[in-house]
């Protein structure tokens, strides 16, 4: 039994309602999953003015209890109580936009309807002050008949009285209804809202608003795709060119770590184990960490502006003429941090034939966890030198990837639309937010998670393989003038792959990685670096790995490794969600498949021209 | 309906509509609409009576088109703009 009361904060989207979680909640939240869907479930703590605690769940976004998409069907059936996995919520906390009430009222009023113990905070009131809206939240309080409270959820505003009132509103049971609802009359709905509405707003006066001058700028027809073209390109540099020096600072403290803790241990399996393989493996990927938080860093600041949306609507057509649909550029925008929640976004997208199509195409969009492997093969083999003015030639072939990838998705998407996923496309129908300043409280919030979540992937799968690797790699041990790498089991496993790699260039170090990478893509680098630690175990010069790439690969090798990674399906958590996402064996296996068959092509072309050009 | 619409007043489809134009909605052909779309119309205040302003059109295409329905500022296609038959105000 939890004692705890459970209250769901609800409201429509952009009425600012995780801005408000996060206000009461503050660090002492949690993301999880719903069982049987990929809709996340944000839970946290806050504290009550008696002391008591109370679970806050924070529920999907929705326009009313009528769902159109997963993640509001999540909505309707936790307030339901039908959600399985979800206790029925003891209170409500409805969370309204004040500049846009006579929208958001609508949901409100079927909310209220449900006759739970209701508090309403009326958000971001300083917004609609500055769009020349006085509202009074005592006549929409009477109106209602619940509590409303006033609320700036940004600076905290209001919520010491929302606590209290929905303390004391958690002893009043108002009459409940049960599980079962009346069909929403919205005609009827929507005029009761408008009524309200036209109650609580004493005064409006016009003023030029802000976000009215930002559109005519962002979305102008000529400087907007300027602008979305400019802000991508920064966002790619960016990740390249300002974690050089965190990263190289993790990766001197790894190193020396390592070095300190070799000498501690007597020579030996354990040593090597620990060396090689946990130290050379895991903290090859940990140092990446710095350029997937500048990655997330940009989405979250985008997205908490309300530029995103707006980046959607610049490229719905093109979209479109590729047979997706505009509220794809989330989801796959979001691939290009990582295709597990890129996937999960997808739930917003109404047309299942367009959903089911964003997830096909999102693991081509160049995921943070490439970034390690390419930033790795192109430190080694693209000469660090400008090719203009704050362009540097590595940058350059980073963005070139991520073209592949956009490139490769538009195409893959255009041809799935006209064979396997066939038929017209859905609605775009969206949103546009107001701008808002992003409050550093909740970008930062953002990045601690996601920061975690990359160090328990680090922690858990990328350190299993690595051990299972280092394993298979270490044993047998090599006799001398052996190589380590050809005489172990795993180089056996390698020299059968390696059979079928050879004729788009891939040696034996890339073949023995190409098993272990299924796991997630960054264990290549991982892989490698135990590969080669364990080989040059009896040289005490560590020399660094990109040198010993340089002067173990050919560049046309190496330029083919990058373009299989644009294509390759090799994480095992994106197949996992996709498999979740379409409940369908058969679609995952159609993805990996048709993945794997490009990589391969893409990869031989690649080496195959390359060394045409005599680079081989 | 209003009956005491002023004669000049015609009604034409949304996506006609002059950008920073206002009008108000006459009619909408919830029949020509996909379930979800409509119901997703409904959801965004689109009704018949509201005011609405033409704001902006996509670069690619001039689709989709940008309207201030309400208080709201919402994207939809022009496919489906022109299910939605209004009437200009006249400034």
């Amino acid at each position: 039994m939890n004692p705890q009361p459970l209250i769901a904060v609800v409201g429509n989207p952009n009425a600012g309602k995780s801005a408000l979680f996060n206000a009461l909640t503050g660090a002492r939240q949690k993301v999880g999953n719903y069982p049987g869907v990929t809709v996340e479930r944000h839970v946290g703590r806050a504290i009550l003015p008696s002391g008591a605690p109370a679970e806050l769940i924070d529920l999907p976004g929705s326009y009313g209890l009528d769902p159109n998409s997963p993640d509001e069907a999540v909505t309707r059936d936790v307030l339901l109580g039908r959600q399985q996995g979800e206790r029925l919520p003891d209170a409500l906390l409805i969370v309204l936009d004040a500049s846009n009430l006579d929208n958001h009222l609508r949901f409100a009023l079927q909310l209220i309807a449900l006759g739970r113990p209701t508090v309403v905070a009326l958000n971001m009131v300083d917004l609609a002050k500055r769009d020349g809206l006085e509202l009074d939240a005592a006549k929409l309080e009477a109106e209602l008949g619940v509590p409303v409270i006033e609320t700036v959820a940004v600076r905290r505003r209001g919520i010491t009285e929302l606590l209290g009132r929905l303390e004391s509103e958690l002893g009043h049971q108002r009459a409940v209804h049960g599980k079962d609802l009346p069909p929403p009359d919205l005609v009827h709905l929507q005029k009761r809202a408008r009524e309200v509405a036209q109650a609580a707003i004493l005064r409006e006066t016009p003023v030029r608003r802000i976000t009215h001058q930002l559109d005519a700028v962002l979305l102008h027809p000529v400087a907007g795709p300027i602008i979305l073209a400019a802000v991508l390109f920064i966002m790619f540099q960016a990740v390249f060119a300002w974690a050089t020096v965190p990263a190289d600072a993790l990766d001197a403290g790894i190193t020396s770590l390592g070095n300190i803790v070799g000498n501690a241990l007597p020579p030996g399996v354990f040593k090597s184990l620990i060396v090689d393989g946990v130290f050379a493996g895991v903290g090859a990927v940990i140092v990446f960490l710095p350029q997937i938080l500048i990655l997330f860093l940009f989405i979250l600041v985008l997205e908490a502006t309300g530029y995103l949306v707006r980046a959607a609507f610049l490229m719905d057509k093109l979209m479109h003429s590729a047979g997706l649909s505009g509220r794809a550029f989330i989801p796959l925008l979001s691939s290009f941090a990582c295709a597990v929640p890129g996937i999960m976004a997808t739930r917003t997208i109404d047309d299942p034939k367009d959903r089911l199509t964003t997830i096909l195409v999102a693991p081509l969009m160049t995921c943070s966890a490439r970034l390690p492997v390419y930033t790795l093969i192109i430190a080694a083999f693209i000469p660090n030198r400008a090719v203009g003015p704050g362009i540097g030639l590595q940058g350059l072939v980073m963005f070139l990837l991520y073209i592949g990838g956009i490139a490769g998705a538009l195409l893959a998407a255009w041809a799935l639309r006209r064979s396997v996923v066939k038929g017209r496309g859905g609605a775009f129908m969206m949103e546009l937010p107001k701008y808002q300043m992003p409050r550093l409280v909740d970008i930062a919030l953002g990045l601690y998670q996601r920061a975690l979540i990359f160090l328990k992937r680090a922690g858990t799968i990328i350190l299993g393989t690595t051990i299972v690797l280092w394993a298979l790699a270490s044993f047998p041990q090599a006799g001398p003038g052996q190589k380590q790498s050809e005489v172990s089991i795993a180089g056996y496993i390698g020299s059968a792959i390696h059979k079928v790699v050879a004729p788009i260039g891939f040696n034996q170090d890339i073949s023995l990685a190409l098993l272990p990478t299924m796991a997630a893509r960054e264990v290549a680098v991982s892989a490698i670096g135990t590969v080669y630690a364990l080989d040059a175990s009896d040289d005490k010069q560590l020399t660094s790995l990109e040198d010993r790439l340089a002067s173990r690969w050919s560049l046309a090798t190496a330029l083919a490794y990058l373009v299989w990674f644009i294509f390759a399906p090799q994480c095992i958590s994106t197949i996992a969600v996709t498999r979740r996402e379409t409940n369908s064996w058969k679609w995952t296996g159609f993805m990996v498949g048709y993945l794997f068959v490009l990589a391969y092509i893409g990869a031989g072309l690649t080496y195959w021209t390359a060394v045409a050009f005599g680079l081989g | 309906m209003n009956a005491a619409q002023p004669a000049e007043a015609f009604a034409i489809p949304l996506d006609s509509l002059e950008l920073g134009k206002r009008a108000h909605i006459e009619s909408i052909d919830w029949a020509a609409l996909e379930e979800t779309a409509a119901r997703r119309l409904r959801q965004f205040g689109f009704d018949e009576g509201v005011t609405i302003e033409a704001l902006h059109l996509g670069p690619f295409g001039r689709d989709p088109l940008a309207v201030r329905v309400g208080r709201m500022t919402v994207a939809i296609r022009r496919a489906h703009a022109r299910a939605v038959h209004v009437v200009p105000i006249a400034k």
